[in-house]
């Protein structure tokens, strides 16, 4: 057991956990956040996904120890004020997900490739998204979204 | 002592009317909603089915769920179209056994069809009595009365008005309606209104947005996952090695250095609790069992089909003339001049749901039990742990909250099961989530199959005589809902005994040849109870399996007899309704006539187009599927789909169009990837790796959609319906692409090779 700083959504955190818990545990069971979500724990579908530092990280397999000072950004850390982020309001509008617990690696995904590409090919789209599962396979909206949120 | 839990589906889009309920129970709900005092759930009763809130907002009381396809909007739209409310005013609650009646949970795509229907003649009888009301209100008569956004005025004077809410805002209605007696998806209401005229319809076929969408995305709503209870621990199974065997020793010192773990353990069910979750998962990871010597029930993969041919059935069925006139049969096929037959296998495929299932459990064993759960029938999960609990059903409140995705009958239920059973030994709410291996590799499976086809052909080319026989496990060797704890997997391994229904299915769609006949036989489980391979209903339970040997085999007859496999379709389907649909996807992909393979080709890549079609409970879907193989790989890309589809009415265009998308992409990621594997111990699918699905690079680059919309037929389903013939176009396609006829699924680069070879 050890104390462990955090940072969250722009806020501070200490908690109590051993060092290997991935990160995954400590948002929702310690800090009691709604996302990301436990899908695999193996790295294998995305549910998982934060931004540290900007970039998506699959937290189920982040020992959360590992973080040091980086900014953590959850799905709901993304909009400001109750509005939503340009990758959120076209989520939205497309109204993309079905159950839509697969979200976070998408939407978090989207937003970093949307920062470093701002104008994305379909290959490019696809190298960055590969990987992340949606079991009920709205694949196809996923892309309209993406593409409306790079048009935004 | 506050709980707080946001309700998902009276979230608007942005927070318009966030409603927090304070300790969830039925009393503390309906204040929320601004209605005291609710008289108890009754089907005779109008109040059991909507309510009109004080603002003249109306609640439909719903008692199945959505799982993200909008089956609620569709009903929202359809209350509001009766009630001529604009459809921002009508709120749906849904999946409570607390605040609705059994209506079945989501089941068979009949959520609009059943569950919408009854909602709708209860929203139009309310808008009767709200007119007398007003008649007598008013005091003129309800000839004279016109309703528009819930005010009621009079024609003649027509500032003689009043509202909804002014004439019965925040009151119940008190009033009976006609019940049928049944409860589940038969529960039907009649009443004394009459429902709209179609050509008078508003709401029906615009695309009002889903509500659960922007709190799904802005990270702010609540999953089942996320239920949080005062003095909830978190629950993990302990599962064996070797399916079918059972601890026989536990070593409790193994968990000892874990804070506030704690075994579960009765009988085959083994668990472990603790405060934190991350505690749980250690320990359910450092526990040391030693578990029986149980003999490893299943034969090697590579035999699961043979294992099928050669089983005992257990029991047979069917339709048409093979049951009742079987010499007759015979001999239609003798006077063939030659017979084509085939044989189609297809595996066992898993839900394999986005997480893993979760379900929270309080139980109060003089109080009310509370289970939040994912499960699409939650009133009936409700009853399965008020069993397992041994409580009565009304002492269980069964919330259906999102839960990581739902296809019919997945582990939601066993996790209800599990909660339940944990909450008791421990007497503590228990919130149970299940990890991924126990998802993709214990939840239930679509059982796997052999289909045989046969065609008897006479010496003009005409089908005389048609059979369709398939030998399958069980369609539901667990029930798809959960009521008897021995159809989930954790009563199972209390000692509950399986109940298998010993059931299969046939083709459904209206091809008339002058003997048809179509039969099943169902073998048993390989395991009989606590098997990571009882099977059960995946979404379109059985449909893409016995449409792919259905429709796959009319294309091979229609070669066979040197036709076009349009054309034959079009000649011996008998329905109109049938035929429009094959006629719409026909003429939009701009079908070209041909009696074999084309095998168009560009460098290593093949080109192929391929057409299925089938019917689900009212609802018909003709689809043409345009592929790619990779004729050095074996890879099969599905680039473009078709779709032509008639539910009836069309009550939202857009959502039902998204419904159908995600139904061709799930049903693709079916034909080419999925298939459980086992060995002779357990599944061997357990992950993301071992139980591939489609992945974003797989996607189909179009799907076009034409829906034919018939304004006087009341709705189909259509939660399913489309996901029945896209296996079977896939299969056309290859063959078409490649000459090569694929009769196993999936379409795995393997498989293409060997049948390239
Ligand atoms: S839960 Fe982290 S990648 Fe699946
Ligand atoms: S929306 Fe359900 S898994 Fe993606």
């Amino acid at each position: 057991m050890a104390k462990i700083e955090l940072n969250v959504d722009g806020k501070s955190h200490t908690i109590d956990a051993d060092n290997d818990m991935p990160l995954l545990y400590a948002l929702r069971d310690d800090l009691g956040l709604k996302n990301p979500k436990f899908g695999c724990g193996l790295a294998q579908c995305g549910a998982c996904t934060v931004l540290v530092d900007g970039q998506p990280v699959r937290s189920c397999v982040t020992p959360v120890d590992s973080l040091g000072k980086s900014k953590i950004t959850t799905l709901a850390g993304l909009s400001q004020n109750g509005v939503p982020h340009k990758v959120q309001a076209a989520f939205i509008e497309e109204q993309v997900p079905q159950c839509g617990y697969c979200m976070n690696g998408w939407v978090m995904t989207t937003v970093s490739l949307l920062a470093t590409t701002p104008k994305p090919t379909d290959a490019q789209i696809e190298e960055a998204m590969t990987g992340l599962k949606c079991r009920c396979a709205t694949h196809v909206s996923i892309m309209r979204a993406v593409k409306r949120a790079a048009q935004a | 002592m506050n709980q707080h839990i946001n309700r998902r589906h009276l979230l608007s889009a942005f927070g318009a009317l966030t409603v927090s309920v304070v300790m969830p129970g039925v009393s503390a709900r309906a204040a929320t909603l601004g209605l005291e005092k609710r008289p108890a759930l009754d089907p005779k009763k109008l109040a059991s089915y909507i309510s009109i809130r004080q603002d003249g907002t109306a609640i439909a009381y719903f008692g199945k769920m959505d799982m993200g396809q909008g089956t609620d909007m569709g009903v929202a739209q359809m209350v509001a179209e009766e009630l001529d409310l604009p459809v921002e005013r009508v709120l749906v609650d849904m999946g409570d056994s607390g605040t609705s009646l059994d209506q079945g949970g989501a089941s068979g795509s009949t959520g609009v069809s059943n569950g919408g229907v009854t909602l709708r003649n209860a929203a139009a009888e309310a808008r009767r009595l709200m007119v007398d009301m007003a008649a007598q209100h008013l005091g003129v008569p309800a000839a004279d009365l016109v309703v528009d956004s819930g005010i009621i005025s009079s024609k003649s004077t027509p500032a003689k008005k009043v509202s909804y809410g002014e004439l019965i805002g925040g009151r119940w209605f008190d009033s009976e309606v006609e019940w049928n007696g049944q409860f589940g998806n038969g529960l039907a209401v009649k009443t004394i209104a009459k429902v709209k005229d179609p050509k008078d319809y508003k709401v029906y076929g615009t695309s009002p947005r889903r509500r659960d969408v922007a709190p799904k995305i802005m990270g702010t709503g609540d999953f089942v996952t996320d239920i949080k209870v005062p003095g909830m621990l978190h629950a993990r199974l302990v599962m064996p090695e070797i399916a079918g065997a059972s601890p026989v020793a536990v070593d409790e010192s193994s968990i000892k250095h874990i804070p506030g773990a704690r075994i579960v353990w009765e009988k085959a069910f083994l668990g472990v609790v603790a405060p934190k979750e991350w505690d749980a998962v250690k320990a359910m990871r450092a526990l040391k069992v030693t578990w029986s010597d149980a003999k490893a029930p299943f034969p090697e993969q590579k035999d699961l089909y043979s294992h099928i041919r050669n089983a005992k059935p257990v029991k047979t069925g069917g339709e048409g003339a093979f049951l009742k006139e079987p010499e007759k049969v015979a001999d239609a096929f003798k006077g063939a001049d030659k017979v084509i037959e085939s044989t189609f296998e297809w595996p066992f495929q898993s839900h394999a749901s986005m997480g893993p299932a979760c379900a929270v459990v309080d139980y109060q064993p003089n109080g009310q039990t509370t289970l939040w759960t994912g499960s699409q029938k939650p009133h009936h999960a409700g009853y399965g742990v008020a069993a397992v609990l041994g409580l009565k059903n009304e002492q269980v409140r069964g919330i259906w909250v999102p839960g990581p995705g739902s296809y019919g009958r997945n582990d939601a239920g066993d996790a209800a099961i599990a909660a339940a059973i944990f909450s008791k030994a421990v007497g503590k709410p228990v919130r149970y989530q299940a990890m991924r291996n126990e998802g993709t590799g214990w939840g239930p499976k679509s059982p796997a199959s052999v289909h045989t086809v046969r065609a008897g052909i006479d010496k003009d080319g005409k089908v005389i005589a048609w059979h369709f026989h398939s030998k399958s496990f069980d369609r539901l060797n667990v029930n798809s809902n959960e009521s008897y704890p021995g159809d989930s997997l954790p009563g199972q391994l209390i000692g509950s005994p399986p109940k298998p229904n010993n059931v299969y299915g046939t083709p459904s769609n209206s091809y008339k040849f002058p003997v048809r006949h179509e039969t099943w036989e169902v073998i048993a489980p390989m395991l009989d109870s606590g098997s990571p391979l009882r099977s059960s209903h995946l979404r379109d339970p059985l449909g893409p399996e016995i449409h792919f040997a259905h429709e796959s085999f009319v294309d091979e007859v229609a070669f066979a007899t040197k036709r076009d496999p349009v054309e034959f379709r079009l000649a011996h389907v008998s329905d109109q309704r049938d035929r429009d649909v094959i006629k719409a996807v026909s003429d939009k992909v701009n079908w070209q006539a041909r009696t074999g393979a084309r095998k168009e080709r560009k460098g290593d890549v093949a080109f192929g187009q391929g057409i299925a079609y089938s019917t689900r409970n009212g609802t018909r879907v003709a689809v043409v599927a345009e592929v790619e193989v990779d004729m050095k790989t074996g890879k099969v890309r599905g680039k473009k789909f078709t779709v032509a589809h008639d539910c009836g009415v069309v009550i939202n265009p857009q959502l039902l169009t998204q419904t159908i998308e995600g139904n061709v992409s799930q049903a693709l990621s079916r034909a080419i990837h999925e298939e459980i594997k086992f060995d002779t111990k357990n599944v061997t699918s357990v992950d993301w790796e071992t139980y591939p699905i489609l992945d974003i690079t797989e996607r189909p680059l179009t799907i076009d959609v034409v829906l034919i919309n018939r304004q006087n037929i009341p709705p189909n389903g259509a939660g399913e319906g489309s996901m029945r013939p896209i296996v079977a176009a896939m299969a056309n396609a290859i063959f078409d692409a490649t000459g090569v006829r694929l009769r196993q699924g999936p379409f795995t680069p393997d498989r293409l090779r060997a049948g390239l070879a």
